[in-house]
């Protein structure tokens, strides 16, 4: 697959908030963010604060209530698929094959026809492919995710939005398939907005990561990780990162 | 080592192969045998048609399942699966012909040995393939008009809040009301009977049609929509191809219930002046104390409804291969 060109992002004062029974619960908080075309970014903060939110922003699932959701210059109005979100349950289609999945995208808008080689290529760059023909619930969570990975990258995203797409594996999967997204980033040139709650990961994986309260989410810090791939956990820079983010958290180390 | 064992295993299985009795074949052939026996050896309370065929029928029978029994190369492995059913089945014909025909005890109009219902199918056979006939029709006809329609309706009151606002009250309102309460109506709307019992039909199975496909598509995780609308998904898409397929299982469930009330419905809808089907045959008989007519009649009907119901089955299992523990 040919590389893409990315896609920058830029939040202008946004605020956003859900409507529960006529009152609006606010949950981000003037978020002004610039993510630069081909940029990996980390998001890091509590559980509950408005991190999903932020990617369904971005991916045009939802418009802000006040501020301005920009994709490279043009205003988010709704979704698209140059910007793909995988969630953190794999929802792949229950009733497709692994393979009839990465096929949604292209078929749902009508350009399907000639893009068998292209299914397979997404199939191969997850390591599935083997699997195409297999159900959603005869896989691993590990391969429900790479499945649902591969089923954002066969359209070819300039901007790859990833929700915690981890979060539930075990952590020998999870480090497998944290070098698989850093080499997809890599060879793809995708923009990549990565929510986690897990700072290590968002240390080996970022250029940059960004810390938000609880809700209303505001940012309240940024860092950058200036260090080249591939990256060891044992680092020290990583490490003293690591501890500053974590204090920022309002965290222990030692506990 | 692992050599001898098999060769041991070998040596077992075919020794069982050539000595195993079918036992359950065996039984059956007794049950079978026993009813064969008494219903031509013991004399008859009062005379009933067919005595002499329904002994050799079933002496036949009896015979066929002592060939299996001894014959095991033969046998069919679904065959030796519906064993125990074979043996209850013999002993049932058994004590149905000594209750009836043989004692007495369950007296005459009201029930029939199991001769009387063969002599039905035997004198009576070309009168009910022309009610099958006709009731294949109506009820062919009703149904899957009912069903279509059903899905329809409910895949709009599913997708649609609109649809629902009106559509689901309105469905609440008509699904409990009983198929005959509708009779008057449907023959002042539909101008021939036969259209008036065909919406009884597929009235009847079209509501639990709707009602579960309204549901199964409210129920379809929204997430999907989430994942198709980034995708790029136009709605339509998203209601072939994701909340239809979504709920499937609703929809079968529906179609299940819509077998079994198109079923009840019929002798209601074939009471609209019809002059044949099955429906008409078992009030027909019923009205001149013919019951046994009317066991037979049903035994066609509970056949009929089974053979669907198992049809049913296979289409749903290859449509739904995809679920969980399904295949
Ligand atoms: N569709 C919704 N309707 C109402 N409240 C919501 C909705 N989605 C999220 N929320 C609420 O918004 C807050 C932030 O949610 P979310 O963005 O999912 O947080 P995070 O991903 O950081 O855990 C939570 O309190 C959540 O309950
Ligand atoms: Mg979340």
């Amino acid at each position: 697959m040919p590389a893409v060109t990315p896609l920058g992002l830029s939040f202008d004062h946004v605020s956003h908030g859900y409507d529960i029974r006529g009152e609006v619960l606010p949950v981000l908080d003037d978020v002004s963010l610039t993510i630069a075309p081909g940029e990996f970014v980390a998001l890091l903060g509590p559980s509950g604060c408005g991190k999903s939110t932020l990617l369904r922003l971005a991916a045009g699932l939802e418009l802000p209530l006040r501020g301005r959701t920009e994709a490279s210059g043009q205003p988010i109005t709704g979704p698209g698929p140059d910007r793909i979100l995988v969630f953190q349950e794999a929802t792949l289609f229950p009733w497709r094959t692994v393979r009839g999945n990465v096929e949604a995208g292209p078929e749902a808008r009508g350009e399907l026809p000639g893009k068998a080689p292209r299914v397979d290529e997404a199939l191969r760059l997850v390591g599935l492919e083997n699997f195409g023909e297999a159900f959603p619930h005869q896989l691993s969570g590990g391969m429900a995710q790479r499945a649902a990975i591969a089923r954002a990258l066969v359209n070819d995203p300039r901007l790859l939005l990833l929700d915690e797409p981890l979060g539930k594996l075990d952590s020998l999967t999870r480090l497998n398939l944290q070098k698989d997204l850093i080499r997809l980033w890599q060879d793809r040139g995708f923009t990549a907005l990565l929510v986690t709650h897990d700072v290590e990961e968002a240390l080996l994986l970022a250029d940059r990561v960004i810390l938000f309260s609880p809700r209303p989410a505001r940012i309240i810090e940024e860092v950058q990780v200036a260090r080249p791939h591939p990256r060891r956990r044992d680092d020290p820079q990583l490490i003293a990162l690591r501890s500053h983010l974590l204090a920022a958290l309002g965290v222990l180390e030692d506990v | 080592m692992s050599d001898t064992l098999e060769t041991g295993r070998g040596h077992y299985a075919f020794a069982e192969s050539q000595f195993h009795l079918w036992r359950d074949g065996l039984f059956a052939a007794f049950a079978w045998g026993a009813t064969s026996a008494v219903t031509w050896f013991l004399p008859d309370v009062i005379q009933w048609g067919a005595t002499g065929t329904f002994a050799i029928l079933t002496g036949i029978i009896a015979l066929f399942f002592l060939v299996l029994a001894v014959l095991p190369r033969q046998r069919h492995a679904t065959l030796s699966h519906y064993g125990p059913w074979f043996i209850v089945l013999g002993l049932w014909l058994l004590v149905w012909e000594v209750t009836t025909a043989k004692l007495g005890w369950l007296p005459k109009p009201f029930f029939s040995p199991p001769q009387g219902l063969l002599h039905v199918y035997l004198s009576n056979w070309d009168r009910l393939l022309i009610c099958i006939a006709y009731t294949g029709r109506l009820w062919g006809l009703g149904f899957f008009i009912g069903i279509s329609a059903g899905f329809l309706a409910g895949v709009g009151l599913g997708w649609s809040k609109r649809f629902a606002y009106w559509g689901m009250p309105l469905l609440k309102l008509i699904g409990p009301v009983p198929a005959s309460a509708w009779i008057p109506c449907a023959f002042f709307i539909f101008p021939s009977t036969f259209q008036a019992s065909v919406f009884l039909v597929a009235l009847a199975s079209g509501i639990p049609v709707a009602i579960l496909t309204a549901s199964g598509i409210a129920q379809v995780n929204r997430s999907f929509y989430d994942v198709a609308r980034t995708l790029g998904a136009a709605n339509r898409w998203q209601v072939t191809k994701i909340a239809i397929p979504a709920a499937l299982p609703n929809v079968f469930v529906g179609l299940f219930m819509g077998l079994y009330y198109s079923f009840a419905v019929l002798v209601v809808a074939e009471m609209l002046g019809a002059k044949f089907g099955l429906g008409w045959y078992l009030q027909f008989n019923t009205a001149y104390s013919a019951y046994a007519n009317v066991y037979a009649g049903l035994l066609i009907m509970a056949l009929l409804c089974a053979g669907l119901v198992k049809l049913l089955f296979s289409i749903r299992d290859r449509l739904l291969g995809w679920q969980k523990g399904i295949l």
